[in-house]
């Protein structure tokens, strides 16, 4: 794996501006399928090009990314709407609740449905902020593998900022 | 009023390109424009907006070094530079002027907490929410 380089490589803006396409789309609709190849094609570059470029871009690989924006979307709607669990997993992109579920654990450190309970007692005043500013702020901050995380395990709480990576 | 801010300015990646679409596309008008060589200084503003100017400006030498702009130039390109907010009368209306004109929308016109919004890019990348105004109730 390339290392990224003490002095950063840059990057053609052009290129970045295209790549930038690619991550909006994700954001508009996290719930769909995004292979590399659909990616590529809102990009304009090669497949093999995209996967790198993206990565070097904006720090994480792109299904890396895709995935915190699916755990984010859960979450507002885990504290925003009655959904039924399993509606929302559907809703944000998983084909079974136990992947979701799984998945949202290893991520936030904690269950769907746990989620929810907590956000309901503790109501946030968020109102004033723009609400994809305020969604931004708290998007998992996913420094880490998910496989990687979930050795990790014990106390991440939202409270805590979470630890950057030590090797 | 005499006091308070006159000018807030955006990096772009090609002036020329910003002026088309902000006074084009988005209906501003162009409050200065004025060359020094190669520098040019080029403020539009809001037309119901006549006291506050946004400047188009570009990453380039003599106020930004070689490396300092081309760093800049991606951090534009990336989308991330600081939030933007543009207040309007009628969400969903002035999304499909906007979309007409060939504005490019990362996000189509929603609801949410009782407000609608919208999100669309600049040609650089700057990063635009368009937000219903809630007049009534300010």
């Amino acid at each position: 794996m390339r290392k990224p380089a003490q002095g950063r490589t840059s990057q053609d803006p052009e290129l970045l501006r295209r790549l930038l396409r690619a991550k909006d789309r994700m954001d508009a609709a996290s719930q769909e399928a995004w292979p590399v190849e659909r990616l590529a094609r809102v990009s304009s570059v090669s497949e093999a090009h995209f996967a790198r470029s993206f990565k070097e871009a904006f720090g994480v690989p792109p299904h890396r990314y895709l995935l915190t924006r699916r755990i984010e979307r859960a979450k507002a709607l885990l504290r925003d709407t009655e959904l039924p669990i399993l509606d929302i997993a559907l809703q944000t992109g998983w084909n079974s609740l136990g992947t979701f579920g799984r998945t949202f654990r290893d991520v936030t450190g904690e269950s769907p449905g746990g989620l929810r309970a907590r956000e309901r007692t503790a109501r946030h005043e968020l109102e004033r902020v723009p609400a994809c500013y305020a969604s931004a702020a708290h998007r998992p901050d996913l420094t880490s593998a998910v496989s990687e995380k979930r050795r990790q395990e014990a106390g991440v709480t939202k409270d805590a900022p979470q630890k950057p990576e030590v090797a | 009023m005499s006091q308070g801010i006159g000018v807030v300015g955006l990096y772009v990646r090609d002036q020329d390109e910003a002026l088309e679409f902000y006074v084009g596309k988005l209906g501003f008008r162009v409050h200065t424009d004025a060359r020094n060589g190669d520098y040019r200084w080029l403020t539009v503003q809001h037309p119901e907006q006549p006291s506050l100017q946004l400047g188009l400006f570009k990453p380039q030498a003599p106020v930004l070094d070689e490396s300092t702009a081309r760093t800049v130039k991606e951090i534009v390109a990336k989308g991330a530079m600081p939030p933007l907010v543009l207040d309007v009368d009628d969400c969903r209306a002035s999304y499909e002027a906007m979309r007409a004109a060939g504005v490019e929308f990362t996000q189509a016109p929603e609801e949410r907490y009782g407000n609608v919004d919208a999100n669309f890019r600049d040609p650089s990348g700057n990063g635009w929410k368009m937000i219903e105004s809630r007049r009534a109730s300010a």
